[in-house]
């Protein structure tokens, strides 16, 4: 009965689009998909979906739906230096991550990616969008770094998107996902279509840690991806002056990854020493 | 050498050059004296007589200078370095410098629980912490999934606090931009204004600065009897002291010499820096999330956003004075909604997350409540444990990733939380609007007279402290 009611509403434009384009009858097959229920008033937002059909996008299989795991928690109460002895000690919790999201991804995040696919020109959306993930009612687009740059431009050019807002970029490191430790994430803003908001998230091996810089895009992702590079040692391989912001130029490693200590780093000041809280001398 | 007894922490060691006046470099202020490069030469200002230095470099025939503003300047805002390049009184090229206030708060918050990160995070940018704190709580509830089961009185508290700390924000940067223009009679009234609503934060959180108030899952505590009637009194007396400001400053032609034209930075120049806050509504552009991306329940809140489009240090300025009436106009419906819901709760119902004590003070001056303390001791081990587990260890937060972002005084403020599973944040990323939009201190000052670097800077309004984290 669905099925129907979808046709009678968009029934007409659907096969104009379809003579047009050649695209097959790309009817979205859910209630919830159909131009009656789309929010926006964008004609294009309506055709766009219509285009590239709401399952333009591959399959998803059982691997990326599952969650991705980037570690591990023993025991139950995070004794480890062998002190549990609550017989829980054995306990292996996986941690996971939300897995790849299947459409439709709800709000205007279905949009988004319609548009998106559209002004990329789907093959393409294909090869650089790794996966979307849609978790707390926030949309995460996992771009391939090396399309990174190419879907930057178009989430700020295209009038549809038009994400003319980068507010920096942010890192984290799971030492535990292997081949993909650093993630660099970037929640971008549209504030032509009132305050929009999705997340673009890349990843890179520790081996490996280049990303290009969306600084051509948006110029003022110039200090965030220092701050980046400073803490974890990403590349961003196109910055006009990549070098330490926050630390002193000569310091070596990068303090906000997981494998580097908090403390141990003696105060010097005026020739004078102090060692770092962990090695002072004790009072117990 | 040593200044303690054996055993001591503190060893001076010989070789200090800052120390020893026979070795060279004998001024620890000075620069080294392998400083110079590219046959360049330095000089050392350090007070004192200007002239000589003028002569000596008239003398040298150079007109190319570089200058290090900073990091220890009285009008850059703390300890911001700004490096500028002098053909004459013009700037041709200005960079900023940071980090010199690096205190590593998002890797020590990694370290602590979730609850504690508020502690951390709340010393970012201190003249704003309850917006910092707001953003991370903020955050934490949307990982946690309880955003709508925050009590509506907890919310109305946080936009009340939030509200008065974007007044008395903007009074310091009101105060701090007139005393660097040299007009100190502004750094004293908004100073003194501003006390009066210190005066309401210690009241309500016990602390002036640095609250730690508010809390995952609503505030740490409800505000004290006559709090009320307190803000209400405030209210009148700040509106009287911001109408002293405003008439110190809004028609004064000293300051509107200073300040209109200067710092100029288009829509497109903020669009393209991520600039936000009164810098980018200075455009015209009336961008706030309180009205764009409510949160806290903004929506329900009668209020305008002020836009002005002259783009200059003085319509940030006004900017900043009229915004301080809004706020006035939120706090007020705050404290009429606060006397609708009294005796509701300020934490949301979930055991597992809210410390099960609302700490209350004794006649000795601290303590806890005396019905937990009965409770937890006479009656109950369960609920000892429970509070022991969950103040010492806290709370586990199911695994992924939110960035929630809120209209701080300077700015959108954001929060990038990343959980993974645990009771300790596994990263918490704070995009501090100083630090995004002091970038745009190049585009506002290069061309521009050294003077007018200073009047933009004030126009930014950035605290290192927040800049640097």
């Amino acid at each position: 009965m669905s099925d129907d009611t979808t046709d009678e509403t968009t029934g007409e434009q659907t096969d104009g689009k379809a003579l047009k384009s050649g695209e097959g009858a790309p009817v979205p097959d859910k209630a919830t998909d159909s131009a009656a229920t789309r929010t926006d008033d964008d004609p294009r937002a309506v055709s766009a979906s219509q285009h590239t059909g709401g399952g333009r996008v591959a399959e998803l299989s059982d691997e990326d739906r599952e969650p991705v795991k980037i570690g591990e928690r023993r025991g139950m109460f995070g004794a480890t230096r062998g002190q549990d002895t609550s017989g829980y000690g054995g306990l292996v919790t996986p941690t996971l991550l939300p897995g790849a999201s299947e459409r439709p991804y709800g709000s205007y995040f279905d949009e988004v990616a319609d548009l998106l696919g559209t002004a990329l020109d789907g093959d393409l959306y294909e090869r650089a969008v790794e996966k979307v993930v849609v978790d707390r009612g926030e949309m995460t687009l996992f771009v391939h770094r090396e399309h990174l740059l190419a879907v930057a431009r178009v989430l700020r050019d295209d009038p549809a998107l038009r994400f003319e807002m980068c507010m920096g970029v942010s890192g984290t490191h799971y030492p535990g996902e292997e081949g993909r430790e650093l993630h660099a994430v970037y929640p971008l803003l549209s504030i032509t279509h009132g305050s929009r908001r999705i997340r673009l998230e890349v990843t890179c091996p520790e081996a490996d840690p280049h990303v290009p810089s969306v600084v051509e895009v948006w110029p003022g992702n110039d200090w965030h991806e220092r701050e980046v590079w400073d803490m974890f040692g990403i590349v961003f391989d196109g910055h006009p002056a990549l070098t330490r912001i926050l630390m002193p130029d000569d310091w070596p490693g990068h303090p906000q990854r997981k494998d580097y200590p908090l403390g141990g780093i003696a105060v010097e000041y005026k020739g004078g020493v102090v060692p770092p809280p962990d090695e002072r001398r004790a009072y117990s | 050498m040593t200044t303690h007894d054996s055993g001591t922490i503190y060893d001076d060691t010989d070789a200090s050059p800052g120390l020893d006046p026979a070795l060279p470099g004998a001024d620890p202020y000075g620069v080294a004296v392998d400083d110079e490069t590219e046959g360049a030469t330095s000089f050392t200002v350090s007070g004192g007589d200007w002239n000589d230095l003028v002569d000596e470099a008239t003398a040298l025939h150079e007109e190319r200078i570089v200058v290090n503003m900073g990091p220890q300047h009285p009008s850059t805002h703390g300890v911001l370095r700004l490096i500028l390049e002098l053909d004459g009184e013009t700037v041709t090229e200005a960079r900023a410098g940071i980090g010199y206030l690096h205190t590593g708060i998002e890797k020590n918050m990694e370290f602590r629980t979730w609850t504690q990160g508020v502690t951390f995070c709340t010393r970012m940018d201190y003249l704003t912490p309850m917006f910092q704190e707001a953003a991370y709580c903020l955050a934490i509830e949307r990982l946690l999934g309880i955003t709508d089961r925050v009590p509506e009185r907890a919310s109305i508290i946080r936009v009340l606090m939030m509200e008065l700390t974007r007044i008395s924000s903007h009074l310091i940067a009101l105060g701090t931009g007139g005393m660097e223009m040299g007009a100190t009679t502004v750094m004293t009234v908004g100073f003194r204004e501003r006390e009066r609503i210190l005066r309401v934060f210690e009241a309500v959180t016990g602390l002036r600065m640095n609250n730690a108030y508010i809390r995952p899952g609503g505030v740490a505590q409800d505000v004290p009897h006559g709090a009320v009637d307190m803000v209400r009194g405030v209210i009148s007396e700040l509106r009287h002291g911001i109408g002293e400001l405003e008439k110190l400053l809004v028609e004064n032609p000293l300051l509107k010499g200073r300040t209109v034209g200067v710092g100029y930075l288009d829509l497109t120049g903020c669009v393209a820096l991520g600039v936000t806050g009164p810098v980018l509504r200075s455009t015209g552009l009336p961008h706030d999330l309180r009205k764009s991306a409510p949160y806290c329940g903004y929506e329900t809140y009668d209020f305008d956003v002020v836009t002005r489009t002259g783009a200059d240090a003085y319509d940030r300025l006004r900017i900043r004075l009229d915004e301080m009436h809004q706020s006035l106009r939120i706090v007020e419906q705050c404290l009429d909604r606060l006397q609708r819901t009294e005796g509701q709760p300020v934490m949301v119902d979930d055991k597992k997350i809210a410390w099960p004590a609302q700490l209350a003070i004794g006649g000795d001056g601290q303590g806890n409540s005396l019905d937990h303390i009965r409770e937890i001791m006479g009656t109950s081990m369960e609920a000892l444990i429970h509070h022991f587990k969950l103040v010492t260890e806290g709370f586990r937060v199911p695994p992924g990733q939110a960035y929630v972002a809120v209209e701080s005084a300077k700015g959108e403020l954001g929060c990038h939380a990343v959980s993974d599973g645990g009771t300790r944040p596994y990263r918490a990323h704070f995009r501090d609007p100083s630090f995004n939009n002091l970038q745009a201190v190049a585009a506002m000052c290069e061309g521009s007279q050294v003077a007018d670097v200073i009047v933009a800077v004030a126009s930014i309004d950035p605290v290192m402290g927040g800049v640097d984290r």
